[in-house]
């Protein structure tokens, strides 16, 4: 028995068993309350829990960020909703310097066993300041743990995992996924893993190693790639930090073709780092180039077939999958 | 860099299989050096090369079907510098290289359809599935002679097609060479001896010295005579057909030297390996009927080519000579030539001077002139 739910309704579910599960949860950010979130999120929360445990904060990401981590230090398990991974960037000295290095300042006194979540992504005509995908410079700092939900399964699974966990963690749900259904079973909650990158399709020509709002895509382009004779595989990272690669290594093995789609650009980006893996770790097992489809190196633009020219899509992976295969089928 | 291509080993001859190749990437070649061994629809034929250099890239495979003209491979000029190397770099996957090396295929050999024209994993295996079966073989026997009537048909179609053969006939009497030869052979052992048709050949050579308009090829409606005369001699098979590879430079060479040469020409030809030069530089055809042959033959000259010698049997006949009917070897000789080119008032003073250096054997065995070409350049 499983049910059809949407993205957002499951993160929401998420919310809403922690929040019943543990009285040390609160969610905190802005417009989480009365507003019901900025993408709905929260929607119905404040009501069910009232203002103690579902907290509208002023705008100021700083503040409200470094009050998370303090809450966290002392006892609290907190749940800080940052609008976007745009505005995180106010956030950012109370996040690496303060969350991430905390446990290792105080010589392994002090965890911060705090969760914040975040919008990320582009491709809602919101122009430039607001369609960053900026998770793969957290990803890129020990002392933190980087988690992109893309299915919902994720979505409904993955908080609770994250709490459990006595150290920062990061999730990034890309704005573009809230709106996308799919089924989860009926009754007790699935329990997921935030350490893993999981196989969404499998393949044996050519790896397609991606996270969050570029997985349907990913899957899309699998989807024409077949009908085209070429089998891909379709890899969901779902850890940023610490990467799975064992996973990742397996799967090029595999198929001794990959390409990494990341919705950043693509200089100094996760992708980049993925591919260096690859190269130390599985060379000799490739039988082409590795490639990569990323968004190009501008602001993303505003207007929308500018933006769509911008972001990795469907038609580019599709591309670059046929120029690794050559002459072959 | 120069392209070195397929030549054309014969009018009839369209496209080639290449068998393998006697050099690699890096080797020094000299002109007129055999590299490559290509079959045609006659013959494996090895193939020289006409310049000096240093191989550089090999650009067909064994086992390729390629038109007269493809570039085989490419060669440094003596002196010319190495191209970076990542020029001729012949990409191989990392996955392709490791597997390459279990199986011990030579990745660089192995046709590339990956990305970037790379040798892929998938490239080595069809490689190493493909190699237990022999190395493309030389077309059977029996297919061989299939080709061969099928090339001879092309060949001798398009002659008569094209060309206004106009035919002379000439009795010479050979009283004189005959003699020569007894005396010149008296004592030898049988491989040493010299035959008949060597100074028939070294004849047609030095006579076509005062008719230069039968010694060459006829391309593009324009005639080009050779100085150098490579004698395509007919050599008929054992197993049915026949080819004319090139005696050259007949005119500039010794009598024993030319014996020599025609006996491994003979015994080359019945094995199947001559030289490219050897098919594509005949400019005139000799075809000698020999001992047990017929009184005369007229020949269907071999495009490009203008002219066919044709020798008879020598046969004791009766022949007036000084006012009495006397018994004497005689042999006739005839000639088919191109009336584009020439006429037979020219065609007759060529069998007029045939006739009178054959009186003279001590002479012929004398003339010779000067090398005046090496093989292969005039073509």
């Amino acid at each position: 028995m499983s049910r059809r739910v949407s993205y957002r309704e499951a993160v929401r579910e998420a919310l809403r068993e922690a929040l019943r599960a543990d009285p040390r949860v609160f969610l905190m950010g802005e417009d989480v309350g009365r507003y019901g979130g900025t993408y709905a999120v929260s929607k119905g929360l404040l009501d069910e829990f009232g203002p103690e445990r579902i907290r509208d904060t002023p705008l100021s990401e700083l503040g409200f960020v470094g009050a998370g981590i303090g809450a966290a230090l002392g006892g609290m398990r907190p749940i800080v909703e940052v609008m976007t991974v745009n505005f995180s960037l106010l956030a950012l000295d109370a996040i690496v310097n303060s969350a991430a290095m905390l446990r290792h300042m105080s010589g392994g006194q002090f965890s911060v066993p705090l969760v914040i979540r975040m919008a990320t992504g582009a491709g809602r005509q919101v122009a430039a300041q607001h369609s960053n995908s900026f998770e793969g410079w957290y990803a890129h700092v020990p002392g933190l743990r980087v988690l992109a939900p893309a299915t919902i399964e994720d979505a409904r699974g993955m908080l609770s995992a994250a709490l459990a966990d006595p150290d920062p963690v990061l999730m990034f749900e890309h704005a573009q996924l809230y709106n996308s259904e799919g089924e989860i079973p009926e009754g007790a909650p699935p329990v997921v893993d935030i350490c893993s990158a999981r196989v969404r399709r499998a393949g044996t020509d050519v790896s397609l190693i991606t996270h969050g709002g570029c997985l349907p895509k990913a899957l899309r382009a699998a989807e024409e790639l077949a009908a085209q004779g070429i089998s891909a595989e379709v890899l969901d990272l779902r850890v940023l930090r610490p990467l799975d690669d064992a996973t990742i290594m397996a799967s090029v093995r595999r198929c001794r073709r990959a390409v990494v789609v990341d919705e950043a650009w693509r200089s100094g980006s996760l992708a980049a780092e993925v591919m260096a893996r690859i190269m130390e770790q599985a060379f000799f097992d490739l039988d082409a180039p590795l490639a990569r489809v990323c968004s190009e190196e501008v602001p993303i633009p505003y207007a929308r077939h500018l933006e769509e020219a911008a972001l990795p899509q469907v038609a580019k992976i599709v591309a670059a999958v046929q120029s690794l295969m050559g002459a072959a089928p | 860099m120069i392209d070195f291509k397929l030549p054309s080993l014969g009018a009839d001859m369209e496209e080639g299989t290449l068998l393998q190749w006697h050099v690699k990437p890096g080797d020094t070649v000299k002109r007129g050096q055999v590299v490559a061994v290509v079959d045609t629809s006659k013959a494996a034929v090895d193939v020289e090369i006409w310049h000096d250099g240093v191989m550089a890239e090999l650009l067909v495979q064994p086992g390729d079907k390629v038109p007269v003209g493809t570039v085989l491979a490419t060669l440094q000029a003596p002196g010319e510098t190495a191209p970076p190397p990542a020029a001729v770099r012949h990409p191989v996957s990392p996955s392709a290289r490791r597997r390459a090396r279990e199986l011990g295929i030579d990745p660089d050999g192995v046709n590339g359809t990956g990305a970037q024209g790379s040798v892929t994993l998938a490239d080595i295996e069809a490689a190493a599935r493909a190699q237990p079966a022999p190395a493309p073989a030389p077309v059977a026997l029996a297919d061989r002679q299939t080709e061969m009537r099928k090339a001879i048909a092309a060949a001798m179609s398009r002659s008569k097609r094209e060309i206004p053969h106009y035919y002379l006939a000439e009795t010479i009497p050979m009283q004189a060479a005959t003699v020569w030869l007894q005396q010149h052979n008296e004592g030898l052992p049988i491989t040493e001896r010299m035959l008949p048709a060597v100074l028939l050949l070294k004849a047609v050579a030095l006579a076509l010295r005062r008719t230069p308009e039968l010694n060459g090829f006829h391309r593009d409606g324009h005639f080009q005579a050779s100085v150098p005369v490579h004698a395509g001699v007919a050599i008929s098979l054992r197993g049915g057909g026949l080819v004319a590879p090139a005696l050259h430079d007949v005119g500039a060479k010794p009598l024993d030297q030319l014996m020599r040469e025609l006996a491994d020409l003979v015994k080359r030809a019945r094995a199947g390996s001559l030289r490219s030069s050897e098919m594509s530089d005949p400019t005139i055809t000799v075809t000698n009927l020999g001992d047990q042959g017929a009184e005369a033959v007229f020949g269907v000259i071999y495009p490009p080519q203008v002219a066919l010698v044709g020798f008879g049997s020598i046969l004791v006949r009766p022949w007036v000579q000084d006012g009495e009917v006397r018994a004497l070897p005689t042999v006739r000789a005839t000639l088919a030539a191109d009336h584009r080119v020439s006429d037979g008032h020219r065609g007759a003073l060529f069998l007029v001077e045939l006739r009178e250096l054959l009186q003279r054997p001590q002479a012929l065995a004398q003339a010779f002139t000067a090398p005046q070409d090496k093989p292969g350049a005039s073509p």
